[in-house]
């Protein structure tokens, strides 16, 4: 992989729910080994953006390219590198945990000699070694978030979404999953959003607000606090029209 | 393409056989034919029975009945294939996979399919256990398998589109008992000769193409009309999703 090359290299995308506007003409790039940040308010167009990301939903506008590989036109490879952990999510309560991720791995196309040796890996990763055998509807909140991550990360993707990865976890969990998040940095791309502004602060290399459907603010953190602006005062600011 | 299908449809049928319903339908299904059998085959050994044979009177019978029974208790087999992947949230992390929503959709299909045809097979034992006892018309018991078979491929498929359209599985379930009873009971306006629209309402209905299968008659316009149903839903089913993604 290029380290030069945009991970993720979108390019004017709007989208519409029928006469009402989501988000229209995002564009921003995603290079190698970056944490993103995607902050805004409450409706904005955060979940819809990482969605048509990740394929989920279809853009009306706009072109989505990853790794190199066009979203519409090469849905299959470029889903190959992407791993989309939803705001909900998307876990099967009814099976166990080693049944999940088996079941994503293959969604994912790995290859069944590498079955056993990826999920096993990836458990690791996030923390689930003693989980295997246990059903997805007793595990905590918590655990549940970290399956959720694990299902992203399984299939070793280029880029990992994580759409609110760290909502409604308590203290200690928060700062488990940015640990994990930081680790997962080095090999990865990772785009994130969140309600919390020092969770930004405290991992992402850089900050993309979203305001009413359109990107206001694309900086990287360090040049932001540089210039003496708190991002709290920044956000607060770019944001203040929205009712 | 086919690693992808099976993958989905092992997936449907293991989530569905850990749910007791998966369970309880083919126990209720088995009991309920199984007494039907049982009356039927007592009255036929009945020394005034007028019955023309043993295949006639029980087997064609049976398999009639369960087709009604199978028609009533399909919502319920059919109403979470989609509606709860949608209301778990797991309908994302599909669209979000590599594989495509045809793949997922006829995985869906199949993984239910194959449920159903276990259902058929348990039925099946009933007549077969027959066998030993005495010689059954093989040709129509097995036209009659045939047209259950297809009859629970047409069943599916409708309930998997209807499933298709909301996310919650209750309201799947009542459309889709409403849409099969509708397919059943168009039947009614076809046996009235007098209405010019008789033909319609009987080409229509998804019982009088099952009664000729019933009666040993394999006619390649029945399996077109299942087929056809069948294939018909699925695309409308396939049709819905993408269009989901697009404006949705």
């Amino acid at each position: 992989m290029k380290k030069n090359k945009p991970l993720i290299s979108v390019h004017d995308l709007s989208r519409f729910y029928g006469q009402e506007r989501a988000i229209e003409n995002v564009s921003f790039d995603l290079p190698y080994g970056e944490i993103l940040g995607l902050l805004g308010p409450n409706g904005a167009g955060k979940s819809t953006t990482m969605q048509i990301i990740s394929g989920v939903i279809a853009a009306n506008n706009g072109s989505v390219n990853i790794a190199g590989y066009d979203i519409q036109n090469a849905p299959q490879q470029a889903k190959q590198n992407i791993g989309f952990l939803p705001e909900q999510l998307p876990l099967y309560n009814d099976l166990t945990v080693d049944e999940y991720l088996f079941y994503t791995a293959k969604l994912r196309g790995i290859k069944k000699v590498n079955l056993g040796e990826k999920v096993t890996s990836c458990k690791r990763r996030c923390g689930l070694e003693t989980s295997g055998k246990r059903l997805i509807q007793n595990l905590s909140k918590g655990y549940k978030q970290r399956v959720g991550i694990a299902q992203a990360i399984i299939h070793m993707p280029a880029v990992i979404i994580l759409d609110e990865p760290t909502s409604g976890l308590d203290p200690k969990q928060i700062l488990e999953i940015r640990k994990l998040m930081l680790e997962l940095s080095k090999d990865h791309s990772i785009m994130l959003s969140t309600h919390i502004l020092s969770e930004v602060e405290a991992i992402c290399d850089r900050v993309l607000i979203i305001n009413n459907g359109s990107i206001v603010l694309d900086q990287y953190l360090k040049e932001l606090l540089a210039n003496g602006n708190s991002l709290e005062s920044t956000f607060m600011r770019l944001t203040e029209d929205n009712t | 393409m086919i690693n992808n299908i099976i993958l989905i449809a092992s997936n449907e049928l293991r989530r569905f056989f850990k749910s007791p319903l998966a369970w309880i339908i083919l126990a209720l299904v088995q009991f309920l034919v199984a007494i039907f059998f049982y009356v039927l085959l007592v009255t036929y050994l009945q020394p005034t029975s007028a019955a023309s044979g043993l295949t006639d009177a029980v087997v064609s019978t049976m398999y009639g009945f369960a087709a009604y029974i199978i028609l009533i208790i399909s919502p319920l087999i059919t109403m979470r294939l989609i509606a709860e992947e949608r209301q778990l949230g797991t309908i994302k992390l599909l669209f979000s996979s590599p594989i495509s929503i045809t793949e997922i959709v006829l995985g869906k299909f199949f993984g239910i399919t194959i449920y159903y045809i276990l259902i058929l097979m348990l039925i099946t034992l009933m007549p077969a256990s027959l066998l030993f006892g005495t010689h059954l018309d093989l040709g129509q018991v097995a036209s009659a398998f045939i047209g259950l078979l297809l009859l629970m491929t047409s069943i599916a498929s409708i309930g998997l589109f209807l499933s298709s359209l909301t996310n919650s599985p209750a309201i799947a379930a009542i459309s889709t008992f409403g849409v099969l009873f509708f397919l059943l009971i168009i039947q009614i306006g076809g046996t009235n000769s007098s209405l010019e629209t008789a033909e319609i309402f009987s080409y229509l209905s998804l019982v009088s193409h099952y009664n000729n299968f019933l009666s040993g008659l394999f006619n390649s316009i029945d399996i077109f009309y299942y087929i056809l149903l069948t294939i018909f839903f699925i695309i409308l089913c396939i049709w819905r999703l993408d269009t989901e993604r697009i404006y949705g």
